[in-house]
């Protein structure tokens, strides 16, 4: 792909990503907000395409778009009870974010200021990066920590199954269960 | 090729040239593709439901009713573009694009043919096309919610439940697949498989023949098709999550739905059916001769076949997802989940297992070559060594073959028997005239 090709997709996935990401923080109304974060992942997604990492940008799409998002919504959607359910922040909560958020952006103020970017190198070949030594790492050198987060996926199953379960018992069941 | 174009018409290239000439090759070939097979699907869909009922199905306008389809596009651009009052207006008018949108992405890795594919290189291009897929449903469930109506939420939450759930046999089937091949690249599967029927990754071993079929099943549900019509139920919830849309946004989600079914089946054909390949080997043994031999009209007429071939395979595929849609009734959602969470979901798992085990204790075939085969040598299958996976691709793959000369002896024997085909398609056949309906819906 021809540079100026990137260029004109980085601007528009940057551009893309950066304001879908104030979207978030400003809409209220929850199920608004997810939409706004699906188009900063998108974004990422493809920032993460065009530095060649395919198999990530497709993991951000299937993972965090295509499954925590829908879910989030099907969580807004189950217990919400007006379908438009707005989200009014305390000052408490607004004082602790603003506070959160500023300490978060010095860090990332500083960092920014203290790194040495050089100059920008040649992007790496799409076929730098190829899934099988993605995968023989995964199952190789790191399968302690693969094994373990398998492990911790496994007792969120089980422990959620066994809360469904338990409310099974006293509610009839509606449509959905 | 871009910088050809940029020459020719002496524009200077940068960000602002790049991004209008990526959008005017999108709006001028892109999209006019994709719209036109949609259009043809949905006038094939109706004809197959017609004939599969004793009726016709459209037959008015254009040849044997072809241009329907048309006519019904101008009927709804000029239709009046709805909002509910109560509804979210932001996300209702966004919904639709966004159930489009990804479809349309996944036509990137699609291989259409051994040079003909829009990225080639893209060396997960089966997991992209899965993740880009699994953005669609956004659009449905945000369709549904913004619509603020009972019956498209509950269209919406049927869609949420069964796309989640079916993203999993899907995904392990397709991996039982892969498993086989070794490779994720969509191009690469293809030339693995180039080598005629027998080394076809369905009949390369039985795990792989069986995840054929789970794969069917599971993207059935997740393309929303019948018997898994569930979030759009016309008789239990209006239309489901597209009850309120009307006009063109509501002709969005039909080309949204019968793309994906193409891109589905062109998944099942690149991955399970050989891709662009005919069943002899000929597409890649004489694409291999023209890039040795660097004959530049050669390879541009094999790949023009080879388009053929692959959309040809990917539209049968297409026409069973149809087939089923006007024969089995439909499920509970219960049933829905149950089918899949206990019945599929164990089903592949095994199906992974047995493939994994059969990678590592089954050898590979030492006889039958996979790059270079050339169909008109009978000597190199003399050669095979005797293994058990050779007996049982050899099994497999005559399975196959039958099965294909079964189809084609049965297209042949209906169009023999029957009436003219167009005589078939407009005029109605007298009732007490016995027709077997089988060959009528392999006419149609």
């Amino acid at each position: 792909m021809e540079p100026t090709m990137d260029a004109a997709l980085f601007y528009m996935f940057a551009l893309m990503s950066a304001v879908s990401a104030i979207a978030v923080v400003v809409s209220r109304n929850i199920v608004r907000t997810a939409v706004a974060l699906l188009f900063t992942l998108v974004g990422v997604g493809g920032l993460y395409f065009l530095l060649h990492a395919e198999f990530l940008a497709a993991v951000q799409l299937v993972v965090y778009a295509g499954g925590t998002l829908i879910l989030i919504i099907f969580g807004v959607m189950l217990t919400s009870k007006s379908p438009f359910s707005r989200y009014e922040p305390k000052l408490a909560e607004v004082v602790i974010a603003i506070s959160l958020g500023l300490v978060m952006l010095t860090a990332l103020v500083a960092a920014i200021l203290r790194a040495d970017f050089g100059r920008p190198r040649q992007l790496a070949e799409p076929l730098a990066y190829p899934v099988d030594k993605l995968g023989q790492a995964l199952l190789g050198d790191f399968l302690i920590p693969f094994e373990l987060a398998s492990v911790l996926l496994l007792v969120v199953m089980i422990g959620a199954a066994y809360l469904a379960k338990a409310r099974r018992k006293d509610s009839t069941t509606g449509e959905h269960g | 090729m871009q910088g050809m174009i940029f020459e020719w018409l002496g524009v200077q290239p940068g960000p602002l040239a790049t991004l209008v000439y990526s959008v005017a090759l999108v709006a001028a070939v892109f999209l006019p593709a994709v719209m036109l097979f949609a259009m043809f699907a949905i006038w094939w869909e109706r004809k197959v439901a017609g004939h599969m009922q004793s009726r016709l199905g459209p037959n008015r306008v254009g040849p044997i009713g072809l241009l329907q389809s048309l006519a019904d596009g101008i009927k709804l651009i000029t239709k009046e573009d709805l909002t509910p009052r109560d509804a979210d207006r932001l996300l209702f008018k966004l919904a639709p694009y966004l159930a489009f949108t990804p479809v349309f992405a996944a036509f990137l890795a699609l291989p259409f043919g051994p040079d003909m594919t829009f990225e080639p290189r893209l060396a997960v291009g089966l997991f992209w096309i899965l993740a880009i897929l699994a953005l669609e449903i956004m659009g449905v469930i945000l369709a549904g919610w913004a619509s603020n109506n009972k019956w498209s939420v509950y269209g919406a939450r049927r869609e949420a439940c069964q796309m989640v759930s079916y993203e999993i046999p899907l995904g392990v089937s397709i991996i039982v697949g892969v498993m086989a091949a070794g490779t994720l690249n969509l191009v690469q599967l293809g030339h693995e498989q180039g080598g005629g029927i027998h080394t076809w990754l369905i009949f390369k071993n039985p795990f792989a023949f069986a995840a054929f079929f789970t794969y069917f099943v599971a993207s059935l549900a997740s393309n929303k098709r019948a018997p898994f019509d569930l979030p759009e139920s016309e008789s239990e919830l209006v239309a489901g999550f597209h009850t309120e849309y009307s006009g063109l946004r509501f002709a969005m989600f039909f080309f949204a739905e019968y793309a994906a079914m193409f891109v589905v089946g062109g998944i099942q054909a690149a991955l399970f059916l050989g891709g662009w390949n005919d069943p002899f080997g000929l597409i890649g043994y004489y694409h291999r001769q023209f890039v040795q031999s660097e004959n530049g009209l050669g390879i541009f007429l094999v790949n023009l076949i080879a388009v053929g071939v692959f959309v040809t395979k990917a539209i049968a595929i297409v026409f069973v997802q149809m087939w089923l849609r006007w024969t089995l009734p439909r499920p509970r959602i219960d049933q829905v989940l149950y089918a899949c969470v206990k019945v599929l979901l164990p089903i592949t798992c095994v199906l992974l297992l047995g493939a994994a085990m059969w990678q590592l204790f089954v050898p590979e075939m030492p006889g039958i070559p996979w790059v270079d085969y050339s169909p008109w040598n009978f000597g190199q299958w003399a050669r095979a060594g005797a293994t058990p996976a050779l007996i049982t691709q050899a099994i497999l793959s005559l399975v196959g073959i039958g099965l294909l000369t079964a189809i084609v002896t049965w297209v042949i024997y209906a169009a023999i028997s029957g009436r003219r085909i167009k005589q078939r398609l407009t005029d109605p056949a007298p009732i007490d005239e016995e027709t077997p309906a089988g060959a009528e819906a392999a006419e149609a």
